[in-house]
Protein backbone atom coordinates (compact mmCIF):
# COMPACT_ATOMS: atom_id res chain seq x y z
CA UNK A 1 0.00 0.00 0.00
CA UNK A 2 1.47 3.28 -0.89
CA UNK A 3 1.16 5.59 2.39
CA UNK A 4 -1.71 8.63 1.85
CA UNK A 5 0.31 11.75 0.64
CA UNK A 6 2.91 10.10 -0.57
CA UNK A 7 2.96 12.37 -3.75
CA UNK A 8 1.37 15.72 -4.47
CA UNK A 9 0.28 17.69 -6.85
CA UNK A 10 2.48 20.71 -7.49
CA UNK A 11 1.69 22.16 -10.47
CA UNK A 12 -1.88 22.64 -12.02
CA UNK A 13 -4.00 24.52 -14.44
CA UNK A 14 -6.23 24.87 -17.46
CA UNK A 15 -5.62 25.99 -21.18
CA UNK A 16 -5.57 29.99 -21.22
CA UNK A 17 -8.76 29.89 -22.52
CA UNK A 18 -11.72 27.15 -22.33
CA UNK A 19 -15.15 27.16 -23.65
CA UNK A 20 -15.40 27.76 -27.90
CA UNK A 21 -11.48 28.31 -28.62
CA UNK A 22 -11.59 27.79 -32.34
CA UNK A 23 -8.41 29.21 -33.02
CA UNK A 24 -6.38 25.82 -31.03
CA UNK A 25 -6.40 22.66 -31.78
CA UNK A 26 -6.63 19.50 -29.18
CA UNK A 27 -2.76 19.49 -29.56
CA UNK A 28 -2.41 22.78 -29.26
CA UNK A 29 -4.28 22.82 -25.80
CA UNK A 30 -2.85 20.42 -24.44
CA UNK A 31 0.92 22.23 -25.12
CA UNK A 32 -0.88 25.62 -23.74
CA UNK A 33 -2.07 23.87 -20.80
CA UNK A 34 1.17 21.66 -20.04
CA UNK A 35 3.18 24.66 -20.43
CA UNK A 36 0.47 26.60 -17.78
CA UNK A 37 1.17 23.93 -15.72
CA UNK A 38 4.67 23.66 -15.79
CA UNK A 39 5.12 27.61 -15.31
CA UNK A 40 2.43 27.31 -12.35
CA UNK A 41 4.75 24.69 -10.84
CA UNK A 42 7.52 26.82 -11.61
CA UNK A 43 9.65 24.34 -13.32
CA UNK A 44 10.77 23.89 -17.13
CA UNK A 45 10.75 20.47 -18.96
CA UNK A 46 14.38 19.17 -18.18
CA UNK A 47 12.06 18.96 -14.70
CA UNK A 48 9.95 16.76 -15.94
CA UNK A 49 11.07 12.41 -16.48
CA UNK A 50 7.73 11.31 -15.98
CA UNK A 51 4.89 11.67 -18.72
CA UNK A 52 1.37 10.41 -19.67
CA UNK A 53 -1.50 11.63 -21.89
CA UNK A 54 -3.90 9.71 -23.46
CA UNK A 55 -5.53 9.78 -26.61
CA UNK A 56 -2.66 11.19 -28.14
CA UNK A 57 0.83 9.70 -29.39
CA UNK A 58 2.55 9.48 -26.02
CA UNK A 59 6.05 10.14 -27.39
CA UNK A 60 4.67 12.56 -30.09
CA UNK A 61 3.44 14.78 -27.04
CA UNK A 62 6.10 14.96 -24.91
CA UNK A 63 8.71 15.98 -27.56
CA UNK A 64 6.94 18.92 -28.56
CA UNK A 65 6.95 19.94 -24.68
CA UNK A 66 10.99 18.70 -24.97
CA UNK A 67 10.23 16.42 -22.71
CA UNK A 68 11.86 13.13 -22.98
CA UNK A 69 10.60 10.85 -20.12
CA UNK A 70 12.14 7.60 -18.60
CA UNK A 71 8.68 6.82 -17.92
CA UNK A 72 5.67 7.10 -19.70
CA UNK A 73 1.70 5.71 -19.65
CA UNK A 74 -1.04 6.40 -22.38
CA UNK A 75 -3.71 4.51 -20.33
CA UNK A 76 -7.22 5.45 -21.86
CA UNK A 77 -10.19 4.53 -20.24
CA UNK A 78 -12.73 7.03 -21.68
CA UNK A 79 -13.23 10.33 -19.68
CA UNK A 80 -11.50 9.24 -16.61
CA UNK A 81 -8.15 8.39 -17.99
CA UNK A 82 -6.51 11.34 -16.57
CA UNK A 83 -7.70 10.06 -13.22
CA UNK A 84 -6.27 6.72 -13.71
CA UNK A 85 -2.84 8.22 -15.38
CA UNK A 86 -2.53 10.29 -12.49
CA UNK A 87 -3.28 6.86 -9.86
CA UNK A 88 -0.44 4.84 -12.29
CA UNK A 89 2.19 8.24 -11.68
CA UNK A 90 1.49 7.70 -8.25
CA UNK A 91 2.37 4.36 -8.02
CA UNK A 92 5.34 4.71 -10.28
CA UNK A 93 6.84 7.90 -8.41
CA UNK A 94 6.65 5.87 -4.97
CA UNK A 95 7.96 2.56 -6.63
CA UNK A 96 11.10 5.24 -7.84
CA UNK A 97 10.36 4.90 -11.70
CA UNK A 98 10.68 8.56 -11.82
CA UNK A 99 10.35 11.38 -9.69
CA UNK A 100 7.96 14.31 -11.46
CA UNK A 101 5.17 13.12 -13.93
CA UNK A 102 3.38 15.77 -16.00
CA UNK A 103 -0.16 14.70 -16.63
CA UNK A 104 -1.71 16.39 -20.28
CA UNK A 105 -4.76 16.94 -21.42
CA UNK A 106 -6.45 18.60 -24.46
CA UNK A 107 -9.55 17.92 -26.29
CA UNK A 108 -11.30 20.59 -28.99
CA UNK A 109 -14.59 19.14 -28.21
CA UNK A 110 -16.50 21.94 -29.83
CA UNK A 111 -14.96 23.24 -32.63
CA UNK A 112 -13.17 19.60 -33.35
CA UNK A 113 -9.83 21.43 -34.62
CA UNK A 114 -7.18 18.85 -35.12
CA UNK A 115 -7.45 15.25 -36.59
CA UNK A 116 -7.38 12.15 -34.34
CA UNK A 117 -10.06 13.59 -32.40
CA UNK A 118 -12.07 10.92 -32.72
CA UNK A 119 -13.44 10.12 -28.80
CA UNK A 120 -15.20 6.40 -29.08
CA UNK A 121 -15.24 5.86 -25.49
CA UNK A 122 -12.83 3.00 -26.23
CA UNK A 123 -15.59 0.63 -28.36
CA UNK A 124 -13.78 0.72 -31.29
CA UNK A 125 -13.22 -2.91 -31.68
CA UNK A 126 -15.00 -4.01 -29.25
CA UNK A 127 -18.65 -5.90 -28.29
CA UNK A 128 -20.15 -2.69 -28.27
CA UNK A 129 -19.34 -1.72 -31.55
CA UNK A 130 -19.96 -5.22 -33.11
CA UNK A 131 -23.29 -5.60 -31.21
CA UNK A 132 -24.69 -2.38 -29.86
CA UNK A 133 -24.24 1.02 -31.97
CA UNK A 134 -27.27 0.16 -34.02
CA UNK A 135 -29.77 1.14 -31.78
CA UNK A 136 -27.92 4.19 -30.89
CA UNK A 137 -25.52 5.07 -33.08
CA UNK A 138 -23.89 5.75 -30.09
CA UNK A 139 -25.68 8.94 -28.65
CA UNK A 140 -24.53 9.40 -25.45
CA UNK A 141 -27.86 11.28 -24.32
CA UNK A 142 -29.84 7.32 -25.35
CA UNK A 143 -27.65 5.47 -23.72
CA UNK A 144 -25.11 6.74 -20.74
CA UNK A 145 -28.47 7.62 -19.88
CA UNK A 146 -30.35 4.06 -19.90
CA UNK A 147 -30.69 3.40 -16.06
CA UNK A 148 -32.20 6.81 -15.23
CA UNK A 149 -36.30 5.34 -15.97
CA UNK A 150 -35.60 2.35 -13.89
CA UNK A 151 -34.15 4.16 -10.75
CA UNK A 152 -36.58 7.36 -11.35
CA UNK A 153 -39.43 3.93 -11.43
CA UNK A 154 -37.56 2.04 -8.34
CA UNK A 155 -37.65 5.04 -6.15
CA UNK A 156 -40.03 7.54 -6.94
CA UNK A 157 -37.63 10.52 -8.71
CA UNK A 158 -40.06 12.72 -10.62
CA UNK A 159 -38.71 14.61 -13.36
CA UNK A 160 -38.64 18.05 -10.99
CA UNK A 161 -36.90 16.33 -8.65
CA UNK A 162 -34.81 14.66 -11.36
CA UNK A 163 -34.06 18.38 -12.66
CA UNK A 164 -33.04 19.85 -9.72
CA UNK A 165 -29.20 18.74 -10.24
CA UNK A 166 -28.91 21.04 -13.36
CA UNK A 167 -30.46 23.98 -11.36
CA UNK A 168 -28.20 23.21 -8.47
CA UNK A 169 -25.31 23.31 -10.49
CA UNK A 170 -26.47 26.40 -12.44
CA UNK A 171 -26.41 27.77 -9.03
CA UNK A 172 -23.07 27.43 -8.66
CA UNK A 173 -21.89 28.23 -12.02
CA UNK A 174 -23.35 32.04 -11.39
CA UNK A 175 -20.05 32.82 -9.87
CA UNK A 176 -17.66 30.87 -11.73
CA UNK A 177 -16.19 33.34 -14.57
CA UNK A 178 -14.95 30.76 -16.95
CA UNK A 179 -17.96 28.66 -16.55
CA UNK A 180 -19.97 28.64 -20.14
CA UNK A 181 -23.42 28.98 -18.42
CA UNK A 182 -24.27 31.53 -15.85
CA UNK A 183 -27.65 32.43 -16.29
CA UNK A 184 -29.86 31.27 -13.26
CA UNK A 185 -31.57 28.60 -14.20
CA UNK A 186 -35.37 26.78 -13.00
CA UNK A 187 -36.93 23.36 -12.30
CA UNK A 188 -39.37 24.73 -15.24
CA UNK A 189 -36.95 25.87 -17.45
CA UNK A 190 -34.72 22.60 -17.92
CA UNK A 191 -38.13 20.57 -18.17
CA UNK A 192 -38.93 22.99 -21.11
CA UNK A 193 -35.64 22.68 -23.23
CA UNK A 194 -35.75 20.04 -25.81
CA UNK A 195 -36.35 16.61 -25.14
CA UNK A 196 -33.02 15.04 -27.12
CA UNK A 197 -33.34 10.86 -25.28
CA UNK A 198 -36.59 10.72 -23.36
CA UNK A 199 -36.78 11.45 -20.31
CA UNK A 200 -33.53 13.20 -20.90
CA UNK A 201 -33.65 16.74 -22.33
CA UNK A 202 -31.02 19.15 -23.18
CA UNK A 203 -30.60 21.21 -19.99
CA UNK A 204 -29.73 17.64 -18.50
CA UNK A 205 -26.88 17.15 -21.09
CA UNK A 206 -23.00 18.22 -20.50
CA UNK A 207 -21.69 20.97 -22.74
CA UNK A 208 -19.69 20.45 -25.90
CA UNK A 209 -16.52 22.55 -24.83
CA UNK A 210 -12.78 22.91 -26.02
CA UNK A 211 -10.68 22.88 -22.89
CA UNK A 212 -7.28 21.34 -21.97
CA UNK A 213 -6.01 20.72 -18.70
CA UNK A 214 -1.88 19.61 -17.32
CA UNK A 215 -0.91 18.52 -13.70
CA UNK A 216 2.45 18.22 -11.97
CA UNK A 217 2.60 15.75 -9.45
CA UNK A 218 5.88 14.74 -7.65
CA UNK A 219 7.12 12.73 -4.40
CA UNK A 220 6.12 14.48 -1.41
CA UNK A 221 9.86 15.16 -0.42
CA UNK A 222 9.92 17.22 -3.64
CA UNK A 223 6.66 18.79 -3.40
CA UNK A 224 7.85 20.92 -0.31
CA UNK A 225 10.18 22.92 -2.49
CA UNK A 226 7.63 24.09 -4.75
CA UNK A 227 6.08 27.73 -4.84
CA UNK A 228 2.39 26.26 -4.53
CA UNK A 229 1.54 24.44 -1.33
CA UNK A 230 0.73 20.64 -2.72
CA UNK A 231 -1.88 19.15 -2.68
CA UNK A 232 -1.29 16.02 -1.33
CA UNK A 233 -2.88 12.73 -3.15
CA UNK A 234 -3.94 10.71 0.01
CA UNK A 235 -5.63 8.03 -1.85
CA UNK A 236 -6.57 6.33 -5.22
CA UNK A 237 -9.08 3.69 -6.40
CA UNK A 238 -10.42 2.84 -9.95
CA UNK A 239 -12.29 0.25 -11.71
CA UNK A 240 -13.85 -1.52 -14.64
CA UNK A 241 -17.52 -2.26 -15.65
CA UNK A 242 -18.91 -3.89 -18.67
CA UNK A 243 -20.02 0.11 -19.41
CA UNK A 244 -24.09 0.33 -20.61
CA UNK A 245 -22.83 0.24 -24.28
CA UNK A 246 -21.09 -3.09 -24.15
CA UNK A 247 -23.43 -6.66 -24.50
CA UNK A 248 -24.05 -7.44 -20.60
CA UNK A 249 -23.85 -3.76 -20.09
CA UNK A 250 -23.65 -2.88 -16.32
CA UNK A 251 -23.97 -5.64 -13.96
CA UNK A 252 -26.65 -4.25 -11.86
CA UNK A 253 -27.18 -0.51 -13.04
CA UNK A 254 -28.85 0.69 -9.89
CA UNK A 255 -26.04 -1.02 -8.01
CA UNK A 256 -23.04 0.11 -10.22
CA UNK A 257 -20.29 -2.54 -7.91
CA UNK A 258 -17.19 -0.63 -9.88
CA UNK A 259 -18.03 2.84 -8.20
CA UNK A 260 -18.22 0.80 -4.48
CA UNK A 261 -14.73 -0.95 -5.70
CA UNK A 262 -12.92 2.60 -6.97
CA UNK A 263 -14.69 4.17 -3.76
CA UNK A 264 -13.26 1.45 -0.98
CA UNK A 265 -10.26 1.91 -2.57
CA UNK A 266 -9.67 5.44 -2.40
CA UNK A 267 -11.27 5.39 1.63
CA UNK A 268 -9.53 2.71 2.36
CA UNK A 269 -5.79 4.12 1.22
CA UNK A 270 -6.25 7.54 2.05
CA UNK A 271 -7.15 6.50 5.84
CA UNK A 272 -10.30 8.97 5.38
CA UNK A 273 -14.14 8.93 6.04
CA UNK A 274 -17.12 10.09 4.36
CA UNK A 275 -17.06 12.91 7.23
CA UNK A 276 -13.74 13.88 6.29
CA UNK A 277 -14.97 14.99 2.97
CA UNK A 278 -15.32 18.85 2.65
CA UNK A 279 -16.12 19.33 -0.80
CA UNK A 280 -17.12 16.85 -3.82
CA UNK A 281 -16.54 16.31 -7.80
CA UNK A 282 -18.50 13.76 -9.39
CA UNK A 283 -18.34 13.98 -13.24
CA UNK A 284 -21.78 14.78 -14.54
CA UNK A 285 -22.10 13.74 -18.34
CA UNK A 286 -25.43 13.66 -17.79
CA UNK A 287 -27.36 14.76 -14.65
CA UNK A 288 -28.00 11.50 -13.44
CA UNK A 289 -24.11 10.94 -12.68
CA UNK A 290 -23.67 12.75 -9.26
CA UNK A 291 -27.08 10.78 -8.10
CA UNK A 292 -25.43 7.41 -8.86
CA UNK A 293 -21.89 8.40 -7.40
CA UNK A 294 -23.26 9.71 -4.37
CA UNK A 295 -24.52 6.14 -3.76
CA UNK A 296 -22.15 4.39 -4.68
CA UNK A 297 -19.42 5.92 -3.14
CA UNK A 298 -21.80 5.48 0.36
CA UNK A 299 -22.54 9.21 0.69
CA UNK A 300 -25.80 8.24 1.00
CA UNK A 301 -28.00 4.74 0.73
CA UNK A 302 -28.66 3.12 -2.80
CA UNK A 303 -32.26 4.72 -3.61
CA UNK A 304 -31.47 8.41 -1.47
CA UNK A 305 -29.05 10.09 -3.89
CA UNK A 306 -31.83 11.39 -6.51
CA UNK A 307 -33.58 12.98 -3.50
CA UNK A 308 -30.65 14.18 -1.55
CA UNK A 309 -29.94 16.51 -4.09
CA UNK A 310 -33.51 17.88 -4.92
CA UNK A 311 -33.47 18.61 -1.10
CA UNK A 312 -30.39 20.82 -2.02
CA UNK A 313 -27.67 19.27 -0.30
CA UNK A 314 -25.61 19.48 -2.85
CA UNK A 315 -26.31 23.06 -4.13
CA UNK A 316 -24.48 26.16 -2.83
CA UNK A 317 -25.53 26.58 1.20
CA UNK A 318 -25.71 22.72 1.56
CA UNK A 319 -23.72 20.19 3.79
CA UNK A 320 -22.14 18.40 0.73
CA UNK A 321 -20.70 21.17 -1.32
CA UNK A 322 -20.39 19.72 -5.34
CA UNK A 323 -19.67 20.11 -8.98
CA UNK A 324 -18.74 23.55 -7.03
CA UNK A 325 -18.08 24.82 -10.85
CA UNK A 326 -20.73 24.45 -12.15
CA UNK A 327 -19.48 20.62 -13.61
CA UNK A 328 -20.17 19.00 -17.07
CA UNK A 329 -23.41 20.81 -17.69
CA UNK A 330 -22.75 24.43 -17.06
CA UNK A 331 -18.75 24.74 -16.80
CA UNK A 332 -17.21 23.10 -19.11
CA UNK A 333 -17.36 19.52 -20.73
CA UNK A 334 -15.25 18.70 -23.91
CA UNK A 335 -15.96 14.99 -24.51
CA UNK A 336 -13.83 13.69 -21.61
CA UNK A 337 -14.12 15.42 -18.60
CA UNK A 338 -11.98 13.88 -15.96
CA UNK A 339 -9.15 16.35 -16.14
CA UNK A 340 -11.32 19.38 -15.90
CA UNK A 341 -13.05 17.54 -12.79
CA UNK A 342 -10.39 16.84 -11.46
CA UNK A 343 -8.51 20.58 -11.76
CA UNK A 344 -11.57 22.00 -9.57
CA UNK A 345 -10.59 19.55 -6.69
CA UNK A 346 -7.60 20.95 -6.69
CA UNK A 347 -8.43 24.35 -6.88
CA UNK A 348 -10.65 24.19 -4.08
CA UNK A 349 -7.83 22.28 -1.86
CA UNK A 350 -5.80 25.41 -2.81
CA UNK A 351 -8.20 27.28 -1.86
CA UNK A 352 -7.96 29.49 -5.31
CA UNK A 353 -11.24 28.35 -7.08
CA UNK A 354 -13.85 30.95 -7.94
CA UNK A 355 -16.26 29.42 -5.70
CA UNK A 356 -14.56 28.66 -2.77
CA UNK A 357 -15.63 26.48 0.09
CA UNK A 358 -14.53 27.11 3.74
CA UNK A 359 -12.40 25.20 5.25
CA UNK A 360 -11.29 22.44 2.15
CA UNK A 361 -9.34 20.04 4.13
CA UNK A 362 -9.62 16.80 1.44
CA UNK A 363 -11.75 16.74 -0.84
CA UNK A 364 -12.72 13.61 -3.19
CA UNK A 365 -13.32 13.66 -6.93
CA UNK A 366 -14.83 10.86 -9.19
CA UNK A 367 -14.81 10.50 -12.88
CA UNK A 368 -16.32 7.90 -15.35
CA UNK A 369 -14.82 6.69 -18.85
CA UNK A 370 -16.66 4.64 -21.64
CA UNK A 371 -20.38 5.45 -20.75
CA UNK A 372 -19.46 3.67 -17.13
CA UNK A 373 -16.81 1.13 -18.88
CA UNK A 374 -14.70 2.49 -15.94
CA UNK A 375 -14.08 4.73 -13.17
CA UNK A 376 -11.71 6.27 -10.44
CA UNK A 377 -11.50 8.03 -7.66
CA UNK A 378 -9.03 10.02 -5.80
CA UNK A 379 -9.01 11.89 -2.47
CA UNK A 380 -6.72 15.00 -2.04
CA UNK A 381 -5.64 16.91 0.83
CA UNK A 382 -3.54 19.91 2.25
CA UNK A 383 -1.82 17.99 4.66
CA UNK A 384 -0.21 14.93 5.01
CA UNK A 385 -2.80 12.85 7.64
CA UNK B 1 -18.85 -16.53 -13.34
CA UNK B 2 -18.56 -19.24 -15.74
CA UNK B 3 -18.47 -18.32 -19.37
CA UNK B 4 -20.82 -20.57 -21.58
CA UNK B 5 -22.49 -20.33 -25.10
CA UNK B 6 -25.91 -20.92 -24.94
CA UNK B 7 -29.33 -20.73 -26.89
CA UNK B 8 -31.77 -18.21 -25.57
CA UNK B 9 -35.27 -18.07 -25.74
CA UNK B 10 -35.84 -15.10 -27.09
CA UNK B 11 -38.01 -14.22 -23.77
CA UNK B 12 -37.25 -10.95 -22.03
CA UNK B 13 -38.68 -8.13 -20.45
CA UNK B 14 -38.18 -4.18 -20.38
CA UNK B 15 -35.19 -3.44 -17.96
CA UNK B 16 -35.34 0.54 -18.59
CA UNK B 17 -35.06 2.76 -22.02
CA UNK B 18 -34.60 6.39 -23.56
CA UNK B 19 -36.32 7.06 -26.84
CA UNK B 20 -33.75 8.92 -28.60
CA UNK B 21 -35.70 11.81 -30.65
CA UNK B 22 -33.34 11.66 -33.68
CA UNK B 23 -32.54 8.15 -34.21
CA UNK B 24 -29.76 6.71 -35.52
CA UNK B 25 -28.99 6.51 -39.40
CA UNK B 26 -29.40 2.92 -39.91
CA UNK B 27 -33.38 3.44 -39.27
CA UNK B 28 -33.94 5.63 -41.55
CA UNK B 29 -36.64 7.44 -39.76
CA UNK B 30 -36.68 11.13 -38.29
CA UNK B 31 -39.22 10.04 -35.84
CA UNK B 32 -38.06 8.99 -32.20
CA UNK B 33 -36.49 5.44 -31.67
CA UNK B 34 -36.69 3.41 -28.39
CA UNK B 35 -33.07 2.11 -27.01
CA UNK B 36 -33.63 -0.33 -24.72
CA UNK B 37 -31.87 -2.56 -22.03
CA UNK B 38 -33.75 -5.68 -22.47
CA UNK B 39 -33.53 -8.51 -19.46
CA UNK B 40 -33.05 -11.59 -21.06
CA UNK B 41 -35.37 -14.66 -19.37
CA UNK B 42 -31.88 -16.62 -18.63
CA UNK B 43 -30.50 -13.69 -17.17
CA UNK B 44 -28.15 -11.26 -19.46
CA UNK B 45 -29.04 -7.89 -19.90
CA UNK B 46 -28.81 -6.68 -23.72
CA UNK B 47 -28.71 -3.97 -25.50
CA UNK B 48 -31.48 -3.41 -27.96
CA UNK B 49 -35.00 -1.49 -29.35
CA UNK B 50 -38.41 -2.12 -29.07
CA UNK B 51 -40.00 -2.32 -32.41
CA UNK B 52 -43.80 -2.98 -33.34
CA UNK B 53 -45.49 -0.64 -31.45
CA UNK B 54 -45.56 3.20 -30.29
CA UNK B 55 -42.29 4.38 -29.26
CA UNK B 56 -43.89 6.34 -26.27
CA UNK B 57 -43.61 5.98 -22.98
CA UNK B 58 -46.96 4.66 -22.53
CA UNK B 59 -46.25 2.49 -24.75
CA UNK B 60 -43.56 0.99 -23.38
CA UNK B 61 -44.12 0.29 -19.63
CA UNK B 62 -41.14 -1.08 -17.65
CA UNK B 63 -41.19 -5.05 -16.88
CA UNK B 64 -43.54 -5.65 -20.17
CA UNK B 65 -43.04 -8.78 -21.58
CA UNK B 66 -41.02 -9.47 -24.63
CA UNK B 67 -40.14 -11.83 -27.80
CA UNK B 68 -36.65 -11.29 -29.66
CA UNK B 69 -37.53 -10.48 -33.26
CA UNK B 70 -35.22 -9.61 -36.54
CA UNK B 71 -35.35 -6.21 -38.13
CA UNK B 72 -33.42 -6.65 -41.47
CA UNK B 73 -31.69 -3.48 -42.77
CA UNK B 74 -29.65 -3.44 -46.54
CA UNK B 75 -26.73 -4.74 -44.82
CA UNK B 76 -27.18 -6.52 -41.37
CA UNK B 77 -30.11 -8.04 -39.56
CA UNK B 78 -30.72 -6.77 -36.01
CA UNK B 79 -31.42 -8.51 -33.16
CA UNK B 80 -34.90 -6.44 -31.88
CA UNK B 81 -37.39 -6.86 -29.36
CA UNK B 82 -41.22 -6.47 -29.94
CA UNK B 83 -44.25 -7.12 -26.79
CA UNK B 84 -44.83 -10.39 -26.37
CA UNK B 85 -48.70 -9.97 -26.78
CA UNK B 86 -48.36 -8.85 -30.30
CA UNK B 87 -47.15 -12.89 -31.41
CA UNK B 88 -49.75 -15.24 -32.08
Amino acid sequence: MIPPGATAIVGAAESTEIGTVPDMSSVGLAIDAAANAMRDAGITAADIDGFTCGYFPVADMSRQLGIFPSWADNTVVGGCSWMFQLRNAVAAIHAGYCNTVLIVYGESGKSTRGLGQSFDAGQRGGTGQQFDMFYSGGQAAATFTLPVVRYQHEYGLTDEELAVGAVSQREWAVDVPRATLRESTSVEEVLASPMIAWPIRRAMCCLVSDAGGALVVTSADRAKDYPKPPVYVLGTGGALEAGVMSPGGVREPLRPEFIRTSGEAAFTSSGTTHADIDHLMIYDAFIHNPIFGLEGLGFVEYGEGGHFIAEGHTAPGGKLPMNTSGGGLSYAHTGAYGMLCMLESIRQVRGEAANQVADVDIALCHGWGGYWSACSTLIFGTSVP
Amino acid sequence: MDVEFFDASGDATLYSYTIQQKPFALWGTDGPRSVALVRLAEGPLLTSSIVNCEQTPEALQLDMPLRATFTPFDEVTVLCFEPAEKQP
